[in-house]
């Protein structure tokens, strides 16, 4: 468990400095999970620790964003201001991409004939 | 009595202590009633809790850097929670094969869509500008759409709930509106709420199933690389 929370903060550390170095459009912790993930392909990390550390900030993913949510309290004036504009934006926008992603990933993800679960 | 009492708040207003249990404990609150009721989306733990607190703040006039400084030990734990995405997302891309194509488009698909119904949605009803270029990138994970946002000449900080109310929405209304366009596939429903609602959608995705959520965090990662390339050129013609 000590062990994978280490190898996590190691590679969110790696990530954020990649990202600075290399002056990367993304965050640190996303550069971080896709070098993990070649890590695992690798089978560089030691794999229990690892499943259990990660399992456990997993299960509370949603708490993570909590304080970060509450920032809105920072933006009411503005969002009372042009709520209609923002809440329909984000509404239609949201349904919209959910709808494309899901309906094109499920059309191509369907396995071709003659393979496992089909 | 009455200056103990208010010796005691002006300890708990200054510590950090204070902020943090509440949060947590409201969390935990939020969530049993959640799991109580039957799971309804409008009373998603996240969205319940952020209410609570935010009129806790109101209530008892608290600056928001001031419950920041109990709450971001919370959020410091983001980082090292979106890097663990990459172990059940090793498991699941061994189970499968050929999903970079189908991935691909439906992610192009999702993340135009994500920015261009925004900003001509939000601009039909004449927002500003500097919302406009705060809204483009709401459905990257917030460190990204805050980079976008100020290379654009937006608010960071309006970027940052607005990538959070997406987040909210799009965990709120996802599951159901998948399931009525007929979207069964754990795959592709993960992968549409990662895209659509970044980490908010992919915490959902969890509670779903595995495979979702590992398809989710895919779906948060790969948009949060697509919009940070697609967005500059896309508000080129957007808002010339």
């Amino acid at each position: 468990m000590l062990r994978g929370l280490a190898v996590l903060l190691v590679f969110q550390l790696v990530g954020e400095v990649l990202t600075r170095l290399l002056s990367l459009p993304v965050p640190g912790p996303v550069v971080g999970m896709v070098l993990l993930l070649l890590a695992l392909e690798l089978r560089l990390p030691q794999r229990d620790g690892l499943r259990a550390a990660s399992g456990g900030l997993l299960a509370v993913l949603s708490l993570l964003f909590v304080p970060a949510g509450v920032g809105v309290v920072q933006h009411l004036p503005r969002l009372a201001a042009e709520w209609p504009a923002l809440g329909a934006a984000l509404l239609v926008s949201t349904a919209a991409t959910l709808a494309v992603t899901g309906w094109i990933a499920a059309r191509l993800l369907r396995r071709p004939a003659g393979r496992e679960g089909a | 009595m009455t200056s103990r009492l208010t010796e005691t708040w002006v300890y708990l207003a200054q510590s950090p202590l204070l902020w943090l249990a509440l949060t947590v404990a409201t969390y935990a609150g939020c969530e049993t009633l959640y799991r109580r009721l039957g799971r309804h989306p409008l009373l998603h733990p996240v969205l319940t809790s952020v209410v609570i607190l935010v009129s806790l703040l109101l209530a008892s006039g608290t600056p928001y850097p001031r419950f920041f400084e109990g709450a971001q030990f919370i959020h410091f734990l983001l980082g090292p929670g979106i890097v663990a995405l990459a172990v059940p997302l090793h498991r699941e891309l061994h189970r499968e094969q050929a999903l970079a194509f189908p991935l691909s488009v439906a992610l192009l698909a999702g993340s135009v869509t994500a920015v261009v119904t925004a900003v001509l949605t939000a601009r039909l009803f004449g927002a500003s500008r500097e919302t406009l270029l705060s809204l483009a990138p709401k459905s990257a994970t917030a460190p990204v759409a805050m980079g976008i946002a100020e290379k654009l000449g937006g608010l960071p900080s309006l970027a940052a709930s607005l990538v959070l109310l997406t987040g909210v929405l799009g965990a709120v209304i996802g599951p159901s509106l998948l399931r009525r366009l007929r979207v069964t596939d754990p795959a592709a429903t993960g992968f549409a709420l990662g895209v659509a609602a970044h980490g908010l959608g992919t915490a959902r995705a969890f509670e779903l199933d595995e495979t979702a959520g590992a398809f989710s965090g895919l779906g948060m990662g790969l948009n949060a690389l697509a919009t940070s390339l697609l967005v500059p050129a896309l508000m080129r013609l957007l808002l010339p």
